[in-house]
């Protein structure tokens, strides 16, 4: 006998019919895409981009999913599951991060959090001439060319989409704070400091 | 790590002690660098390093800030007046240089290992890189053109279009003794009428010059015109039927 109370709707949401939509435009994509994007190619309010994405955060996640959801460079894109690594490894390079050296991410680590900066601003604080660590970070797509200082002066670097793509990051305001930075900075500095007050007149 | 630099055992000429001590002296100006071989002290570290048997980056790192700031601060010192700017830094203002710029690299090096770290965390993650397939823009199709078209097309618009006419711009009015005479043979023949119906099909010009009609028979006293209402229908009367109607009215 059919039962009148049906506990299982089959009947599809808005948000469930918009989730289709916004995990097709994800799988076209090669680049994290922004709330803002989806909703215009969708057609719809970025509130309800926002509800799709929530439904399929939860049915691609680590635990469930090849495919992995995540928030990422300011938008939103798919990745391989981590369970997946090792297939990936034997089929795939990451020519972007392989071999970065450590004077490369100290120059990077700069660029983020004081770009644009120019080259020369770069080597005051590492102390070298970062020439061609500039240009190899330029080449991986890491950094980019991002205005000059003053009209004619010299060309400024800033990180770009990959680099927070790449490490990770949501954002750049993903990083670390500065103050939280150097915890035997200010131990130096008060050394020294303290050095310099103790100095006879 | 970097207490390795710091603690490293010096034995020079000018001064025997911990690398970390020299530097404190150096910056107190109780030390003049003139005096300090360098060369020696980089000896010194590099011997070390291979007592120790290992590379320690990092330790390397923390020495070549340090002797290289210490090499600027000696060049400083021995050539105080090569050049105005390396003069304008007095060796307190040189410290507090070395301090500032020790604890920026510091940070970035910091920074630098956070990144080395998230790296680490995605070593394992793979996902698809490459410029965004964007939609191609729409292209306009045009049907197939040709020059002879073109052509005709302008030859077209190249004749003098004709002068518009003006002629509906000419009111011609119909002349109101017309009207006059059919309101009068009208009236023999009914004692009164409604004027909207009578004008029906008329053109307002007619309708107009009707009207003015009118008003010169009630001008001669031929008619009486009554209106129950603005807009409503004209009635139209002879002049001596009015007369005893509106005197009926007047007496009532």
């Amino acid at each position: 006998m059919d039962s009148p109370l049906r506990l299982i709707t089959t009947e599809a949401t808005p948000a469930a019919e918009l989730a289709k939509v916004v995990e097709a435009l994800l799988v076209v994509a090669s680049q994290p895409l922004p709330v803002e994007e989806i909703a215009a190619a969708a057609e719809v309010d970025v509130t309800h981009v926002g509800e799709a994405l929530e439904l399929l955060a939860e049915r691609y996640c680590e635990e469930t999913s090849g495919i992995v959801l995540e928030h990422v460079a300011g938008g939103w894109a798919f990745r391989a599951s981590a369970a997946a690594s090792e297939a990936c490894s034997r089929l795939f390079e990451k020519p972007t991060e392989k071999g970065l050296s450590q004077a490369a991410l100290e120059t990077l680590a700069i660029v983020a959090y004081l770009g644009p900066l120019s080259r020369p601003e770069i080597a005051r604080i590492r102390g070298v001439n970062v020439d061609g660590v500039v240009a190899g970070l330029a080449e991986r797509g890491l950094i980019s060319e991002g205005g000059r200082e003053n009209e004619f002066g010299a060309i400024r670097y800033r990180t770009t989409p990959l680099f927070e793509r790449i490490f990770g990051l949501e954002s750049l305001s993903a990083l670390p704070r500065v103050d939280d930075l150097g915890a035997d900075v200010t131990e130096i500095r008060a050394r020294l400091e303290a050095v310099a007050e103790k100095r006879p007149a | 790590m970097a207490v390795a630099v710091r603690e490293l055992e010096l034995d020079l000429d000018a001064f025997e002690g911990p690398f970390d001590l020299l530097l404190s002296l150096v910056l107190r100006e109780e030390l003049p660098l003139q005096e300090v071989d360098l060369a020696e002290i980089v000896i010194a570290f590099v011997e070390h390093l291979a007592d120790r048997g290992e590379l320690d980056l990092d330790a390397c790192g923390e020495f070549l800030v340090l002797i290289s700031a210490l090499l600027e601060l000696k060049a400083r010192a021995m050539f105080p007046d090569e050049e105005a700017e390396l003069a304008e830094l007095e060796p307190e203002e040189a410290a507090e240089e070395l301090a500032r710029r020790l604890a920026e690299y510091r940070r970035a090096k910091e920074a630098a290992q956070f990144l080395r770290g998230r790296l680490e965390a995605r070593r394992d993650l793979y996902f698809r890189l490459g410029p965004a397939p964007l939609a191609p823009r729409p292209e306009r199709k045009l049907a197939p053109q040709s020059a002879d078209k073109l052509a005709a097309a302008l030859r077209v618009l190249s004749i003098e279009p004709p002068a518009p006419s003006t002629a509906h711009m000419a009111l011609r009015f119909p002349p109101t003794s017309q009207f006059l005479e059919r309101w009068r043979s009208l009236l023999r023949r009914r004692s009164r009428f409604d004027f909207d119906q009578e004008v029906k099909g008329l053109s307002r010009v007619e309708v107009a010059v009707a009207f003015l009609a009118l008003l010169e028979l009630r001008k001669q006293n031929e008619i009486a015109i009554a209106q129950a209402a603005p807009f409503a229908p004209i009635r139209i009367s002879r002049a001596d039927a009015e007369r005893s109607l509106s005197w009926t009215a007047h007496s009532a």
